[in-house]
């Protein structure tokens, strides 16, 4: 698999570690409320969709960024590829 | 009809125009008293058991593709229980045992072969934490033999013992381990419950479940609605697919994991061998073939095939461990998709809806769980209760904290 890195253009993805689903960015609140809860589904629940998968992986061998790469399950075809950093951002992370 | 020496001396005799097809093709009944969704090894084993120990009448077994077409025939053949923790160990020992009788049982030749693993060492940390390992399976009536250097050089001279990196330096024998030819578990699994009234079911795949008050009505499927009290779902790699039928979320991930296998070649190999430097097993099949895997690819996958790199890391172990090997060329690779959860080790549990049951969670060792996981299933659908055996495999594990992790990496699927 070649992945599209944003800053570095085509690189093979075993130069990259995969983490897993992008869901992982929005890590919750630890002291609200129902933070047990939201741990256990945040940590062990996952989606695992066959098809469309947004997914981290980190660009060990490279420029150590992270990915939000979307990449079809079924067919291993990658879509795109965005720097993580810039969609924490959007979410209104500091970083 | 009963297989025996006798019957094949009959038919040698007569042209072999007695057989018949094992198992019968029926079309859905309307309506069942149990359905298990999957008809793998696990699923079948499960309606074999439920069938034959705890009496279970008008039972199915829905298969989406054909018998032996999943991961019941893509696994490399090998059956022990050689685990380290008190959740697994037991389990798998009752697996072993199982497997032990499963051929006078079913009244079919699963050639179950007991040649003996052998976990190699490296280092003297590895020796160590082998012989704690060793320890635990003897507690469990499992048997286990620490071997020293030369020994191992007795029993495969080929090794490379010297290796610069990684030397030989012993190994951990698991004795009762070996390998079963995995057609034949599903073809003896499916001829057993066929003949016990189970219908199995070819090309019908689950399309959805129905749900009313907390409770399973039934499922749809590509051969029409059925109507079932209790559902079973024992489909590994699709888990994720089919229990999102029923809303639910589970702790796994779907990866791929590649097996190969070489030309034939004369007997050289005799019993499974394990790399404890890199990741690496082989053993040799009866038609001569070198069988042999490594780790699964790494990235969540549903396409039934690997990548290169994998391949290249897994015959580089190869390489490492016994140079020998080097001009034999592979005949095939392929690829099975397996649930592996967040712990590595398996879910058998009930779930939130009533009469809905599941069984999955694999990783990429399923296969030498088949005749316990079915057998625990069984007595789940069965009785509503979990197994003695299999208490540990519950849902709430991840959330009590009572997890199973054998490799103590922690919930990420990729490192077990």
């Amino acid at each position: 698999m070649i992945i599209p890195h944003p800053l570095l253009g085509p690189r093979d993805a075993q130069e990259f570690v995969y983490l897993g689903d992008a869901c992982l960015i929005d890590r919750p609140d630890g002291m609200a409320e129902d933070s047990a809860d939201a741990f256990h589904d945040y940590v062990y629940m996952r989606d695992n969709p066959a098809g469309e998968h947004r997914e981290l992986w980190y660009h060990e061998q490279g420029d150590r960024s992270w990915l939000v790469v979307t990449r079809d399950t079924v067919t291993h075809r990658i879509l795109r590829a965005e720097l993580a950093s810039d969609i924490a951002r959007q979410r209104g992370r500091g970083r | 009809m009963r297989y025996s020496i006798f019957q094949v001396l009959k038919e040698g005799l007569t042209g072999h125009r007695g057989w018949r097809p094992v198992w019968r093709e029926p079309t859905p009944q309307a309506e069942y008293d149990t359905i298990i969704i999957g008809g793998g090894g696990h699923g079948l084993a499960t309606a074999y058991t439920l069938a034959k120990v705890y009496g279970g009448k008008r039972i199915a077994v829905l298969e989406k593709g054909w018998i032996g077409g999943g991961n019941v025939g893509r696994n490399t053949t090998i059956v022990r229980a050689n685990y380290l923790l008190d959740g697994n160990q037991p389990f798998y020992e009752l697996s072993l045992k199982l497997w032990e009788g499963l051929e006078q049982d079913l009244n079919y030749n699963t050639m179950v072969s007991q040649r003996g693993i052998l976990n190699l060492y490296h280092s003297d940390a590895q020796r160590d934490a082998y012989r704690r390992r060793g320890n635990a399976m003897m507690l469990h009536g499992s048997g286990a033999e620490l071997l020293d250097r030369e020994q191992v050089r007795e029993m495969l001279p080929f090794l490379n013992f010297d290796n610069a990196r990684f030397p030989v330096r012993g190994g951990l024998l698991h004795r009762r381990g070996g390998t079963v030819r995995h057609d034949a578990v599903a073809w003896g699994y499916a001829r057993a419950a066929a003949a016990l009234g189970v219908d199995i079911i070819q090309n019908c795949a689950v399309t959805g479940m129905t749900i009313e008050n907390g409770r399973i009505k039934g499922i749809e499927t590509t051969r029409g609605p059925i109507r079932a009290a209790k559902v079973g779902c024992a489909v590994a790699g699709n888990s994720s697919r089919v229990m999102a039928m029923a809303g639910m979320r589970l702790p796994v991930e779907s990866h791929v994991l590649q097996a190969f296998v070489t030309e034939g070649l004369k007997p050289v190999i005799p019993n499974v061998i394990t790399f404890g430097a890199g990741h690496f097993y082989v053993s040799q099949s009866d038609k001569g073939g070198l069988v042999f895997g490594g780790d699964i690819d790494g990235y969540n996958s549903y396409a039934q095939r690997g990548n290169l790199p994998v391949i290249e890391d897994v015959v580089e172990g190869g390489m490492a461990l016994m140079p020998m090997i080097g001009r034999t060329r592979l005949l095939r690779g392929w690829g099975g998709l397996v649930d592996m959860s967040m712990d590595g080790s398996p879910i058998i549990d009930r779930t939130p809806i009533k009469g809905l049951y599941f069984n999955g969670g694999w990783c990429y060792g399923g296969f030498k769980a088949t005749p316990a996981s079915g057998h625990v299933f069984a007595h789940l659908l069965a009785t509503d209760t979990p197994h003695p055996t299999a208490e540990a495999y519950r849902f709430d594990r991840f959330r009590t904290g009572r997890l199973i992790d054998e490799k103590g990496v922690g919930a990420q699927p990729n490192l077990h």
